[in-house]
């Protein structure tokens, strides 16, 4: 059976920017795909492909067999879409903005009406359902754009960063909802910027980055890749950074790296945390170096990208934040001029 | 997987238009929904009409030649409703814009509906919201002292010609709103075009007093043609124009039903599938 979504060669360009360079994916029916990377990465311009809102400039793109050019006016009856680009209408309450959503299906009125029921009582809505969105919290109001997109029971559904921005509580709720979907045989492509995320709900996950895949593979053929686990100590003395590395050096499996102004030291340990910690407290105490703290940590999205790209996540948002805080540091100056 | 939607597959003529209908219909009772939950904004737009009507009534009457044997608040008030009608349609491309900016254009673009339903459901919203602004101000003009001369059919007939003009601009806005996307842009755009688009035009004061190099400027201006043609069915035919430098169509009421719906058919014939042209090629 063809994959529920296959792209191939799919290429876009904004301008001199070429947001996607040509990707390759198969996803196969009934799976969770994670397209896993940070902004700007592109992760945004697939999906947009894949839901008809933007076309291609080159290579090929089926959604449930449907070319996503061509087929476009039928794709779109068979797909759901939610998350960064999708909304719902905040003067509106959450059972009429499903209503209107089942509606544009082409729902029956009657079958819209008994759906956007069914469906806000699922997502743990129905009480707020009279209610208008605009009184919804960000975690109610992402759950109702979720519900929207599956009024009409989509063969493959979009969610695109479905909890950035959201509360730890709210994302956990949320991740219990897809995971329902899943269970019911839904086709998923999910992006997101966390690592975490891609690990809780997708089967095989692509990192993304300047508009290409890097790397793809289930969670933890990602998590070899990459080298396991990563041992942070936090030395009191600041100073003492240097001499800390050089007891651990050797011990890991990589170099320990040293951020000497922090009293931070880093070291690979590969997929035997405990025991390096173990070894590593112990080697300290004989030294009589002192730790503020120590903690095991999994691969983040940063250490994913560290080791396959050489570069941190974080720069796909330094434009961003850059400019972010040139106008904070604008409006400091101002008030100083007052 | 059970499913029950029933989109037209294909080209089938007959269930694209039924579809584009229902669909757009579907979007305008949301947005018709969205004005009644935020009413404040009825308020606001009614603000500006009455303001125009007072300082026009009050401030400018006693220095505007009329034409004879009518009063400027008669001469005013038919005026001031089609200005208000062109200044009404604004809120089509601003809608669009925020529509845009949420995130909802997106949604609708990616379900299975009719790529024209947006549009129309916004226009038609809009057309609904500039009835209802119409029948106040109407009161607000009996108010200063305007009276409907011409019996109701007239009357009726000058509301109609009224809506379907701002129909029209809605059309233009939604054109607008679409090239510019954003909402502070679309409302400098508007205002930018639309002021002298009303000014330069008999709506507000008659064209004998302009400036002679624009005169011709402002009998040709459609709005002036559907001033002085709503003028004609509200007050009867002491409104006709007389003026001898004017075409003879526009010194009759059949001339300028005439003139004024080649002027709405044409306007709609190029701004409804530009537009709709536009909503579908966004990206």
């Amino acid at each position: 059976m063809a994959g529920a979504i296959v792209a191939e060669g799919l290429r876009k360009n904004f301008g001199t920017v070429e947001a996607l360079r040509g990707i390759d994916l198969d996803v196969g029916s009934g799976t969770v795909f994670g397209f896993l990377g940070p902004n700007g990465a592109g992760k945004t311009t697939a999906v947009r492909i894949f839901t008809t809102l933007l076309l291609p400039d080159g290579g090929r793109a089926e959604v449930v067999g449907l070319d996503v050019v061509r087929d476009a006016e039928a794709l779109r009856a068979r797909i759901g879409l939610a998350g960064q680009s999708a909304a719902v209408d905040e003067n509106l309450t959450g059972l009429e903005n499903i209503e209107m959503v089942g509606r544009l299906y082409h729902l029956s009125s009657a079958e819209a009406r008994r759906r956007a029921g069914e469906i806000l009582e699922r997502f743990g809505l129905a009480e707020a359902g009279d209610r208008q969105a605009k009184t919804y919290s960000g975690g109610m109001r992402r759950r109702l754009d979720v519900a929207a997109s599956l009024v009409a029971r989509p063969d493959v559904l979009f969610l695109d960063e479905p909890t950035t921005g959201l509360d730890p509580r709210s994302r956990m709720d949320l991740w219990a909802m897809i995971r329902e979907l899943v269970q019911e045989g839904r086709t998923i492509l999910l992006t997101t910027q966390y690592l975490e995320e891609a690990d809780n709900l997708a089967d095989r996950i692509a990192v993304v980055d300047l508009g290409t895949i890097i790397a793809e593979g289930t969670a933890d053929e990602l998590k070899d890749q990459i080298g396991g686990e990563v041992l942070e100590l936090h030395v009191k003395d600041p100073a003492q950074a240097g001499q800390v590395a050089q007891t651990l050096s050797g011990m890991g499996v990589g170099e320990p790296s040293v951020d000497a102004e922090a009293g931070k030291v880093r070291i690979p340990v590969g997929s035997d945390g405990p025991a390096a910690l173990l070894d590593s407290v112990r080697r300290l105490d004989d030294m009589k170096l002192a730790l503020a703290d120590i903690a095991l940590h999994r691969p983040t999205l940063d250490d994913v990208f560290l080791s396959l790209t050489g570069h941190a996540a974080e720069e796909g948002h330094q434009e961003q934040e850059g400019s972010e805080r040139r106008k904070q540091g604008r409006k400091r100056g101002r008030r100083r001029d007052a | 997987m059970s499913t029950t939607i029933t989109t037209p597959t294909g080209t089938r003529a007959g269930s694209r238009i039924r579809y584009g209908f229902a669909d757009g219909m579907v979007v305008m009772r949301r947005n018709v929904l969205q004005i009644s939950r935020i009413p404040t904004v009825l308020i606001l737009e009614l603000v500006q009409p009455i303001m125009f009507v007072l300082l026009f009534r009050f401030v400018f009457a006693g220095n505007i030649i009329t034409p004879p044997g009518m009063t400027y608040v008669m001469y005013l008030m038919p005026g001031i409703f089609v200005q208000n009608a062109i200044f009404g349609s604004t809120t089509t491309a601003i809608g669009l814009a925020e529509d845009m900016k949420k995130g909802l254009v997106d949604r609708f673009r990616s379900l299975p509906m009719a790529r024209s339903a947006v549009l129309v459901g916004r226009t038609s919203s809009d057309l609904a919201k500039n009835f209802i602004l119409l029948m106040l101000v109407i009161p607000v003009g009996y108010l200063v002292g305007f009276r409907f001369t011409n019996g109701l059919v007239g009357a009726i007939g000058m509301v109609l010609l009224v809506l379907i003009v701002g129909f029209a601009f809605s059309w233009i806005s939604a054109t607008v709103g679409l090239a510019i996307k954003e909402v502070e842009g679309v409302q400098a755009a508007m205002f930018t075009g639309i002021f002298p688009i009303v000014f330069i035009s008999s709506a507000l004061v008659p064209v004998q007093g302009m400036v002679s190099w624009i005169q011709p400027i402002a009998k040709h201006n459609p709005v002036t043609i559907w001033a002085n043609c709503a003028r004609v069915l509200a007050l009867g035919d002491v409104a006709l124009p007389t003026d001898p430098g004017t075409k003879i169509p526009t010194t009759s009421l059949e001339g300028l039903l005439v003139l004024s719906t080649i002027w709405i058919v044409g306007l709609l014939i190029v701004f409804v599938p530009v537009s709709i042209r536009m909503y579908r090629k966004l990206t």
